[in-house]
């Protein structure tokens, strides 16, 4: 398999000529493609190499030093101790046994919980969870940028706070929290003797995209998914600080320092520490790569269609996403004409029966059905190229124009402008 | 997700744009979702010479303006009331369930649009053809 397998799209013009065109992929946000090397390094224990690390004879014994191995540097990319690294299946298993784990095991301490408004649904699912059997959830507001503030934190911890979970970066507008500021004041409250208070982060879309240190950013729990930097799905971590006690979610086998029960998926964890240190390894150039795409991308899309806006704050964000609200269209039709033109995206704004509003990304930001309608998610990755970029530019004005040609809104508002683009089909 | 019909109406929708004096002007609003469709249409002795549609919306709201706007032309307008949501589906082959307002909404326009008709012009109509006069 080559390293950039390409994939084509057969296409046909307004004259019905055939054309073949790459398919491009922008939804890396949601996944991506497993490194080759990746794969190599997994290989053995999908096939010779079948031993359930709990045995204590030869094949047991190998596959107990390959999670052993990759546990050490899962450590060391995090900048943390092995012992504090647990594997688990994903990023929605790590959030909700750092969530449920703390809250059950500190619920004599006091049962209230500080979070935001567009958490990751693994997040918010686990606080309606906790919410529903007794617990408080504060969930804070993020505005108009998509960033939560440090004095919001601060005024919403009270004595009986025993965790703050706060995500690392949004998953669909990119931006960045404030984790190092709430891990100061987390500190502050414990020096003054509130000994059980846990800071967590979902880092879910940081890891392998931004530098992420535990210690830098002070945090007692960090969750990690690997299919998010080009490892293999189904295998994730949790980074639980020594001295932070957990109830576990799954009763079974003792695994994992009795966390979190079932037969270690070997070639998968040994697939995400694989991944994990090339994408750490590689990490400046991997964030100038996606930065430069990202904002290749952006600056042309703005200066070639009117009415765009930018969704949260531009400066404090990952590199390789930018979230875009095209006015006057509907996401999913922007969304699937792109894709019938070999470019995948996402949209946050997709419309159905029982749903008038957007993703709750994009109503804790303050859009609604009028104005969040319209919400495209580009994400780069390692593999994509200038190239890339430039036939969504080619494409992607043309699509747009032809999607407001149907709005009533779009009609009366461009016809109207001097710079408005479009004509109207009067008949 | 779609099927080809819906992706065909999507990328190629027909009967885009307005009357500049249209005989019906119908609009539909589904709150739900937020889709709104405005409907015009050109009538002549019982027979719908021309149909336009504009609509902010997602896919199938798109092609189910489409789909109805092509059934529309060349009917009687005695016929075009018992077009029904059902017939709009099964033109596009099928809508997934939480889809279905889409094809309602192109029907309430129409419903709407044919309202707006004077009787005379729907002298063939069988729903719609009461003594009232809108």
């Amino acid at each position: 398999m080559p390293e950039n397998e390409e994939r084509m799209k057969v296409d046909y013009d307004e004259e019905g000529e055939r054309r073949v065109m790459r398919r491009v992929y922008l939804d890396n946000s949601a996944t991506t493609r497993v490194d080759n090397k990746v794969v190599e390094a997994m290989l053995p224990y999908l096939t010779g190499s079948f031993g359930n690390a709990s045995s204590t004879h030869y094949w047991g014994q190998e596959a107990r030093q390959a999670i052993e191995d990759a546990r050490q540097r899962v450590a060391t990319a995090l900048n943390a101790n092995p012992g504090e690294v647990i594997f688990v299946s994903g990023g929605t298993e790590s959030d909700n046994l750092a969530i449920k784990g703390v809250a059950e095991a500190y619920a004599k301490t006091g049962r209230h919980i500080i979070t935001t408004r567009f958490e990751h649904s693994a997040v918010m699912k686990s606080c309606a969870d906790l919410e529903s059997r007794g617990w408080q959830v504060t969930y804070l507001p993020v505005y108009r940028e998509g960033v939560v503030r440090i004095g919001d934190v601060q005024n919403a911890l009270t004595d009986s706070t025993v965790l703050v979970t706060v995500m690392h970066a949004n998953n669909e507008i990119g931006t960045i929290q404030p984790i190092a500021e709430i891990s100061q004041l987390i500190r502050e409250r414990r020096a003054a003797g509130q000994k059980n208070l846990f800071l967590h982060t979902d880092a879910v879309q940081t890891v392998g995209k931004l530098p992420v240190d535990v210690q830098a950013l002070g945090v007692d729990l960090l969750s990690l998914s690997s299919h998010k930097f080009n490892g293999p799905k189904g295998c994730g971590v949790l980074y639980v600080r020594r001295g932070t006690r957990l109830h576990k979610q799954l009763h079974g086998g003792h695994h994992e320092r009795d966390l979190r029960s079932g037969t270690e998926n070997v070639p998968q964890i040994v697939g995400l520490a694989q991944a994990l240190e090339l994408a750490v390894t590689d990490l400046p150039a991997r964030m100038e790569h996606c930065r430069r795409l990202r904002d290749r991308l952006e600056t042309g899309l703005i200066a070639a269609v009117p009415y765009v806006r930018v969704n949260g704050d531009r400066q404090q964000r990952v590199p390789g996403v930018t979230n875009l609200n095209f006015d006057f269209i509907e996401g999913e039709g922007l969304q699937i004409s792109l894709d019938l033109k070999g470019i995948a995206v996402s949209t946050g704004s997709a419309c159905s029966s029982g749903s008038t509003e957007p993703s709750h990304v994009l109503v804790a930001l303050g859009l609604d059905s009028e104005n969040g309608r319209g919400t495209i998610r580009f994400s780069f990755g390692v593999d994509n190229t200038e190239e890339d970029v430039d036939q969504v530019l080619n494409v992607l004005p043309a699509l747009v124009d032809k999607l407001r040609q149907l709005s009533p809104r779009a009609r009366l508002i461009l016809n109207h402008e001097p710079g408005g683009q479009m004509v109207p089909t009067i008949i | 997700m779609y099927s080809d019909a819906v992706l065909k109406h999507l990328t190629n929708p027909q009967f885009v744009g307005e009357i500049e004096r249209p005989s019906a002007r119908g609009e539909s609003f589904n709150p739900v979702c937020g889709d709104r469709m405005t409907l015009m249409l050109q009538v002549s002795d019982g027979l719908i010479d021309e149909a336009r549609f504009l609509v902010d919306g997602c896919p199938p709201s798109i092609a189910a303006g489409s789909v109805l706007t092509g059934l529309l032309v060349g009917r009687q307008v005695g016929e075009a009331t018992l077009l029904t949501p059902q017939q709009v589906s099964a033109e596009l082959g099928g809508l997934p369930r939480n889809k279905e307002h889409c094809a309602i909404l192109a029907i309430d326009a129409l419903r709407a649009a044919l309202a707006t008709l004077p009787a005379v012009s729907r002298t063939e109509s069988t729903r719609f053809g009461e003594d009232q006069n809108p």
